[in-house]
C-alpha cells in the first residue's frame, strides 16, 4: 500500500510537470495570446518592428519539413530494419546495428554543420542541374540558394532514420517465428515470409514512424542551420522556410520587447500543442488498429506441459 | 512408400540432434512420433519439409525421399517442396487477417486461384477442415477472434488450401481443451483418406487413437517403429515399454 502510494505520487509528478509546462507557456505568452487570439494561428506576417506576429509560416514549415522527412526516411528505415532482421548475415548484423545506432548519437549541431558544408551545396547543384521545365513547377521553383526546405527535410530524415529503424527492427524481431514459418510452410519465398512479418508488425512499425515524426517536429539546431530561416508558406522544396523551433532558437535571446517575447513563447505553446495532438492522434490510431486485430480474447485451456 | 528416410543425421551447429534415422511412412496413413521432450521428434518432423533450412547453422546428412524424389538433392526447390508438404504448428498461428484471407494466402502467393475460383477453394478447404459451418457467415471477421480450437482448424484449412500431399502436424492439439482436441482427432481420421499425415504428439493416448504407425524417439534416435497396436501392446524395446507405461519421460 505504502509502495503504491509512493510510486503513485512519483507518477503523478509527471502529469504535474506536463501541466506546469503548458501553464507556464500560456502564462508567459499572455500578451500575445490576448492581442492576437486565434488569429495567431492563421496570420502569415512576422514583423517584430511593427509588432505584428503570426505563427502560420512556422507551423507550415515545421509540419512540411517533418512530413517530408518521414516520407524520405520511412522506406529507408524499414528497409534497414528488414535487412537487419531477416536478410543480413549474422556476422554483419552486430556492426551494422552499431553503426545505425551511432547515427542517433551524433549531436544535432554536427548534423547542422555537415548540412551547411555538404548538403546545402549539393542541393544547390542539384537544383541548378534540373531541366528548366521541372524548375518551372511550383514544387521546384525559386532561386538556387541551397538553404531550403529540401535541405532541412534531408537532414531531418537522416537524423530520424536510426530511431525508426531500430524500433522497427525490434518489432520485426518480436514477430513470433511461427508467423514466418506458417508462410514458408505454404510455399512462401523468403521475401513473402518477410512481408508476412511486416504485416504482423504493422502497428509497431507505425509506432516507430510516429516516434520519428515526433522527433522531426521538435528538432531545432540542425534545421535552423539549413532551412534558410525565411517565414513563408511555400510548396517549393527549394524555398528557404522557417520552423517553430528554429524561430524560437534564433530570436529568443534578441527579443527586445515584451510582445515579441510573448509571441515567441506562444510559438512554443503552439509547438507543444501540435506535438501533443500528433502523439495523442497516433496513440488513438494504434489503439484502433489493435482493436481491429483482437476484438476479443477467448480463453483456451493452458498448454499441456511437456512430460 | 510415400516417405522414405535413410540414415538421416541432423546438426544444429556442432550439436547433433538426430542420429542415423531410417524410417518409411505409407501413403494415406497416420504416422505418430512420440517420445520425451527434446528427443528430436519435432526436429525430425521439420526435416520432412525442410523447415529447418531457415535456422542458421542447421545441417542435414542422409536422404529424405517423398515419392522417390530426394528433398535434399541439390536440384530440389525448398519453396516448391513446402507447397507439397503442408504443416500445422503446435500453437495455432493464423495471420492477423480475416478468416477468408488466411485460407486464401497460400493460394494467392502461389498464384493458384483468383476471384470466384479462389472463393470456392477457400470454401472447400474450410469444409475439409470441418470449420465451414461455424464461420461461413463471418468469413471477413478477424481470424484472431476465433476460439483456440477453431484457430487450429483454420490453420489446417490454410494448409489444405494449397493441396499438399503430406500433412505434418507438430503437436496440433497440445494447446487445446479436450473437446477441441477431439474435433482435431476426428478431423485427422477423415483427412487421412486424402493425405499422408505425420503427427508429433506428447500424448500417448492420442497417438494410440489416431495413428496407424508409431515411432518412438529417444535422445535423437529412432528406438522403435511399427504398427500402432503392436507398439502399445507389445513393444519390442525395453525403452519403449518404459516410456509408454509412464516409467519416464
Amino acid at each position: 500500500m505504502k509502495f503504491r502510494l509512493t510510486t503513485g505520487a512519483i507518477a503523478s509528478v509527471i502529469v504535474f510537470i506536463v501541466a506546469g509546462i503548458a501553464w507556464t507557456l500560456w502564462d508567459q505568452a499572455a500578451l500575445a495570446i490576448h492581442k492576437f487570439g486565434w488569429q495567431f494561428w492563421q496570420t502569415s506576417i512576422w514583423d517584430p518592428v511593427s509588432g505584428e506576429f503570426g505563427a502560420r509560416p512556422f507551423i507550415w514549415g515545421t509540419l512540411y519539413s517533418a512530413i517530408l522527412a518521414i516520407l524520405i526516411s520511412t522506406p529507408i528505415a524499414i528497409g534497414i530494419a528488414v535487412f537487419l532482421s531477416d536478410w543480413c548475415p549474422a556476422s554483419l548484423r552486430a556492426p551494422l546495428v552499431f553503426v545505425t545506432e551511432l547515427l542517433a548519437a551524433i549531436p544535432s549541431i554536427v548534423y547542422g554543420l555537415w548540412g551547411i558544408f555538404v548538403l546545402v551545396p549539393a542541393v544547390r547543384e542539384f537544383q541548378v542541374a534540373l531541366p528548366d521545365w521541372i524548375r518551372a513547377m511550383p514544387m521546384f521553383s525559386g532561386p538556387p540558394v541551397g538553404v531550403s526546405m529540401l535541405s532541412a527535410a534531408l537532414v531531418l530524415a537522416i537524423m530520424i532514420i536510426p530511431y525508426t529503424s531500430s524500433i522497427a527492427r525490434e518489432v520485426l524481431k518480436s514477430v513470433p517465428a511461427t508467423q514466418r514459418e506458417a508462410a514458408y510452410a505454404l510455399g512462401a519465398t523468403r521475401w513473402e515470409a518477410t512481408r508476412v512479418a511486416l504485416h504482423y508488425a504493422r502497428t509497431g512499425i507505425f509506432g516507430a514512424v510516429m516516434l520519428g515524426f515526433g522527433r522531426a517536429l521538435g528538432e531545432t539546431m540542425a534545421v535552423t542551420m539549413v532551412i534558410g530561416n525565411n517565414p513563408q508558406v511555400k510548396w517549393s522544396l527549394f524555398a528557404p522556410q522557417y520552423t517553430m523551433a528554429a524561430v524560437i532558437a534564433n530570436e529568443f535571446s534578441e527579443a527586445a520587447d515584451e510582445l515579441h517575447l510573448d509571441a515567441l513563447v506562444e510559438i512554443g505553446l503552439v509547438l507543444f500543442a501540435i506535438t501533443l495532438i500528433v502523439n495523442v492522434g497516433s496513440r488513438l490510431l494504434l489503439w484502433q488498429m489493435n482493436r481491429e486485430r483482437k476484438p476479443k480474447q477467448r480463453a483456451t485451456a493452458p498448454a499441456e506441459e511437456a512430460a | 512408400m510415400k516417405i522414405t528416410v535413410e540414415h538421416l543425421n541432423f546438426y544444429y551447429g556442432a550439436k547433433k540432434a538426430l542420429t542415423d534415422i531410417s524410417i518409411e511412412m505409407k501413403a494415406n496413413e497416420v504416422t505418430a512420433f512420440i517420445g520425451p521432450s527434446g528427443c528430436g521428434k519435432s526436429t525430425f518432423l521439420r526435416t520432412l519439409n525442410r523447415m529447418n533450412d531457415i535456422i542458421p547453422g542447421a545441417r542435414v546428412e542422409g536422404s529424405v525421399k517423398i515419392d522417390g524424389a530426394d528433398l535434399y538433392a541439390s536440384g530440389t526447390d525448398a519453396v516448391l517442396l513446402r507447397r507439397k508438404v503442408g504443416m500445422v504448428f503446435q500453437k495455432s498461428n493464423p495471420f492477423p487477417k480475416s478468416i477468408f484471407e488466411n485460407v486464401a494466402y497460400g493460394l494467392r502467393i502461389n498464384g493458384m486461384a483468383k476471384g470466384r475460383e479462389l472463393a470456392e477453394q477457400v470454401e472447400a478447404s474450410l469444409k475439409a477442415a470441418a470449420l465451414w459451418e461455424e464461420v461461413k457467415d463471418r468469413l471477413h471477421d478477424p481470424a484472431m477472434a476465433l476460439s483456440g480450437g477453431q484457430q487450429q482448424r483454420l490453420c489446417i484449412a490454410r494448409a489444405l488450401a494449397v493441396r499438399p500431399e503430406v500433412l505434418l502436424m507438430d503437436e496440433p492439439a497440445s494447446a487445446l481443451d479436450p473437446i477441441a482436441t477431439q474435433r482435431i482427432e476426428e478431423l485427422i481420421y477423415v483427412l487421412k483418406k486424402d493425405y499422408t499425415i505425420v503427427i508429433v504428439t506428447h500424448n500417448m493416448q492420442q497417438a494410440a487413437r489416431v495413428s496407424d504407425a508409431t515411432a518412438f524417439f529417444w535422445m535423437g534416435k529412432l528406438i522403435e517403429f511399427g504398427p500402432t497396436p503392436s507398439m502399445f501392446t507389445g513393444p519390442r524395446e525395453k525403452l519403449t515399454e518404459d516410456y509408454i507405461t509412464g516409467r519416464f519421460g
